[in-house]
């Protein structure tokens, strides 16, 4: 694994630095240290959402509910924002990031214990919580003026250079880059992923394993909800819709394995990154939105195609042997 | 339609297919050397064998899944040539597989005549003579139910009802039953055999692959007997005693060695009282002691593997106890069984054993990383030493711990397998079919390497199909058959025939009794 990831990182950052080099050749000002940073930053809740997603996928699962999460954890802490407007930030962190924790184990205990496809059970969820949206917020929208500015200014207060809500990307990315290469946590999901049965012989549970993946996912979806709300100080029914399929995107696009069991941190920041740079980017050079829709739907293809010609390769060599076996 | 051949004396009769000189290799294997094969219209050929013998292979020649690397089919007298199974299917072969192979959403017509439909003029499938048609074959071999009724709620026996009326109604000319009453109760099975003889007064010719000798002496008219991938002898099931089957099949001692142990059983390890399981398994009662290789012999679907599964907490027995080291333990899980010192390595390496995709180190590691790691965090530099320690024991062949598990070969995987279970230092270590599949270097690897395992004290549970492998790894040897045990064997009484009888039920050579 640690032979052939690096192969697949190596051309997606490539792909990402050739683009950035065609961008800059038209525009120069796009790799300005300040607009590459801020690019970043618009960038920092699809990393935090496709590493929650990496981690749901490679145990076979996926995850289609992270947005409604997102949305419905933002118009909460909003909520409790405009009720109890001096409960200072780290409180509002905690409750997002539990609420949307609860939020994803739903998910994960629908999974488990009542094995129900993921696809099914997260596409039912999603629906549940954007129709509660609606319901605890009656349909209106919580707007700027009545969030405290300690609640908005939070993930754009800047430290040492980049905006908090960058630092929290970052922090995410260094904390699921150790989870997944030095806990047993991190292991089991590669486990479960790769060899289910196998999983199961060496006493791993697999319900269990996808259901903590689930709750990690709805957990950053949590926290990502109120960064979101947050960064741009509005929360209503909608806010993020259809942002759960550019966060599979990014997934699919770094590599990681609609099968499960192949994929690392790498790849899922990488294929963020690349949505986010094709994003920026094109207005920037006045290439019409529509391409940018193009252009990621064929990123897609192209990457799914790789990987399955990749995953092919191998898949022979392990095939033969088998066949000998019948 | 109905054309009876020739009574009693059959010999003038000529093959409908005819198969000679086939020779089949796989990479690094012979699975068949030419053989032949004969099946004579509205008879009935019993192909006989041990597990490995060749007779999976021959089916999928037979039916064009594999292409022959040497040797003639003939069919009439014509040669042919199979290049896929369609090739087969037109020339009016077909197989009733083990697991029937049919779709369980579809209605029992759309099953029959799924590829083969009756069109209309339009071209769509013609849905009332679709049905009109599969009712009347299913009426000629006596199916108690509907064209209509969905598949999924049919038993496993109607099931093949459906697949017979499936191969009824291309108008196959050879029938290959592939161990069909493997998963049949005993009434379904007498149904199966008047449905055998209503098949064979059709003329079909009839390929009969089974492990039981009662039924083969029941409804065969001529035997083939294959003996590691290479022909033994053929002739008339009525020429024939089962003792004279059981030794053409078992044949002498076959030329592998196997390492000298000088065992002294030490003191009990493991008891298991009364296990039972509502469907697979009842009253299994056995001890296991310190250094002693137990193996378990018997046909597929003895249950063996079930048992296993069920000693290791993947299934809950239903009653049963397990004592370890004299004291009783509760397994519900297999963490619970890797914790009390039992684990098992499955049959199916590719699917229960290795993780494809995670180097061979984090599979070595996979069950011990409580132990690599400390206060949550995994420690690599601890994970690599545990990993090299078992590699280098067991002589795993790798340029680097590092690398892909999926780029090792078969043997070399079981290894990395083995090595994964051993690093958790068990006390029992249940071995399914260790050998199945690899090559006959790796075999006797594995098997010194068992030898091994028990000089040092661990105790080995070894379910084994193949017989020199039983014999002569094993201290003792239980027999299951039917998800009993059958017998107990060791010394004088652990011969390939004794095994061969007490696991297809033969008491004495006077007659086979039922189940």
């Amino acid at each position: 694994m640690m032979r052939h990831i690096p192969v697949r990182e190596t051309i997606l950052a490539s792909a990402i630095l050739l683009l950035i080099v065609l961008i800059a050749s038209r525009f120069a000002g796009f790799v300005a240290p300040a607009n590459l940073a801020n690019v970043f930053n618009d960038t920092a809740p699809l990393i935090i959402l496709a590493l929650g997603q990496m981690v749901v996928i490679l145990t076979r699962c996926i995850d289609l509910s992270v947005a409604a999460n997102l949305a419905l954890t933002g118009m909460a802490v909003a909520m409790i924002n405009v009720a109890f407007p001096g409960l200072p930030i780290p409180f509002i962190l905690a409750i997002a990031v539990t609420l949307g924790a609860m939020m994803g184990a739903i998910n994960g205990v629908l999974v488990w214990k009542l094995n129900i496809p993921p696809i099914v059970v997260t596409l039912g969820t999603m629906t549940i919580f954007r129709g509660i949206i609606f319901l605890i917020s009656d349909g209106k929208w919580v707007n700027s003026h009545e969030m405290s500015p300690a609640f908005t200014g939070f993930p754009r207060a800047a430290f040492l250079g980049l905006p908090v809500l960058s630092w929290i990307a970052i922090i995410t990315v260094v904390a699921f880059g150790v989870m997944m290469s030095r806990t047993q946590f991190g292991r089991s999901i590669f486990a479960v992923g790769g060899n289910p049965h196998a999983a199961v012989y060496t006493g791993i549970n697999v319900g269990r394993t996808q259901f903590g993946a689930f709750v990690v996912s709805g957990a950053l979806a949590g926290l990502t909800g109120y960064l979101w709300v947050a960064r741009y100080a509005v929360a209503y029914v909608d806010i993020a819709g259809g942002f759960e399929l550019e966060v599979v995107a990014a997934c699919v696009i770094g590599g990681i394995s609609i099968a499960g069991g192949i994929g690392s941190v790498g790849g899922a920041v990488l294929g963020a990154i690349f949505l986010g740079v094709v994003k920026n980017a094109l207005p920037v050079v006045n290439i019409s939105p529509f391409w940018q829709l193009a252009i990621s739907g064929s990123a897609i293809l192209i990457a799914v195609a790789f990987n399955a010609r990749s995953g092919r390769t191998k898949g022979r060599i392990i095939l033969k042997s088998a066949e000998v076996t019948q | 339609m109905t054309t009876h051949t020739a009574p009693a004396n059959r010999s003038d009769v000529s093959p409908v297919v005819s198969m000679d000189m086939i020779t089949k290799t796989f990479p690094g294997v012979t699975a068949l050397d030419r053989v032949k094969l004969d099946l004579y219209p509205g008879q009935v050929t019993a192909l006989v064998g041990e597990n490995g013998a060749g007779k999976s292979t021959t089916v999928k020649i037979l039916t064009g899944i594999y292409q022959t690397d040497g040797g003639t089919i003939r069919i009439d007298d014509a040669p042919v040539s199979f290049a896929s199974p369609n090739d087969a299917a037109k020339a009016g072969i077909t197989a009733i597989h083990q697991e029937t192979v049919l779709f369980d959403e579809l209605s029992v017509a759309e099953n029959i005549y799924i590829g083969h439909a009756p069109r209309t003029r339009f071209g769509l499938i013609d849905t009332a003579a679709m049905h009109a048609a599969a009712a009347k074959l299913l009426d000629d071999i006596g199916a108690p139910f509907s064209s209509h009724t969905q598949l999924r709620d049919l038993g496993i026996a109607n099931k093949h009802l459906v697949a017979i009326a499936r191969a009824l109604s291309v108008d196959a000319r050879v029938v290959i039953m592939d161990e069909p009453t493997a998963a049949l109760s005993h009434k379904e099975i007498e149904e199966l055999y008047t449905l055998v003889e209503t098949l064979k007064s059709q003329g079909k010719a009839i390929l009969f692959i089974s492990h039981k000798f009662d039924e083969i002496f029941r409804i065969a008219d001529r035997f083939t007997v294959f003996r590691d991938g290479a022909f033994v002898g053929d002739g008339l099931i009525a020429d024939i005693t089962e003792d004279a089957l059981v030794t053409l099949m078992v044949g002498r001692s076959v030329d592998q060695i196997f390492p000298d142990r000088a065992h002294t059983p030490g003191e009990e390890v493991l008891k298991v009282v009364g296990y039972s399981h509502p469907t697979e398994f009842a009253d299994i009662t056995f001890t296991l002691n310190r250094g002693e290789i137990l193996g378990f012999y018997g046909l597929v679907g003895a249950g063996r593997s079930e048992f296993m599964q069920s000693l290791f907490g993947i299934t809950k027995p239903t009653k049963g106890v397990c004592r370890i080291n004299g004291e009783i333990k509760i397994i519900r899980s297999p963490a619970d069984a890797v914790n009390n010192g039992i684990v098992y390595v499955p049959e199916d390496r590719g699917k229960q054993g290795a993780v494809i995709g995670l180097p061979i180190f984090q599979n070595i590691t996979l069950p011990s990383l409580g132990r690599t790691s400390s206060r949550g965090f995994l420690k690599l530099a601890e994970e690599f030493k545990l990993a090299r320690e078992y590699a280098a024991r067991l002589d795993l062949r790798a340029a680097s711990l590092d690398q892909d598990i999926g780029n090792l070969s078969g043997g070399n995987q079981q290894k990395v397998v083995i090595a994964k279970w051993l690093a958790t230092q068990p006390q029992v270590i249940i071995l399914d079919e260790p050998t199945k599949g690899i090559d006959i270097g790796s075999k006797a690897a594995v098997h010194k390497f068992m030898a091994e395992l028990a000089a040092q004290g661990l105790s080995v549970i070894m379910v084994s199909s193949e017989i020199p492998e039983v014999i002569g790894m094993s201290d003792r040897v239980i027999v299951m058959r039917d998800g009993l045990i059958a017998s107990e064997l060791s010394g004088d009484e652990l011969t390939p025939e004794t095994l061969v009888r007490h696991a297809a039920g033969i008491t004495t050579s006077t007659e086979g009794t039922a189940p």
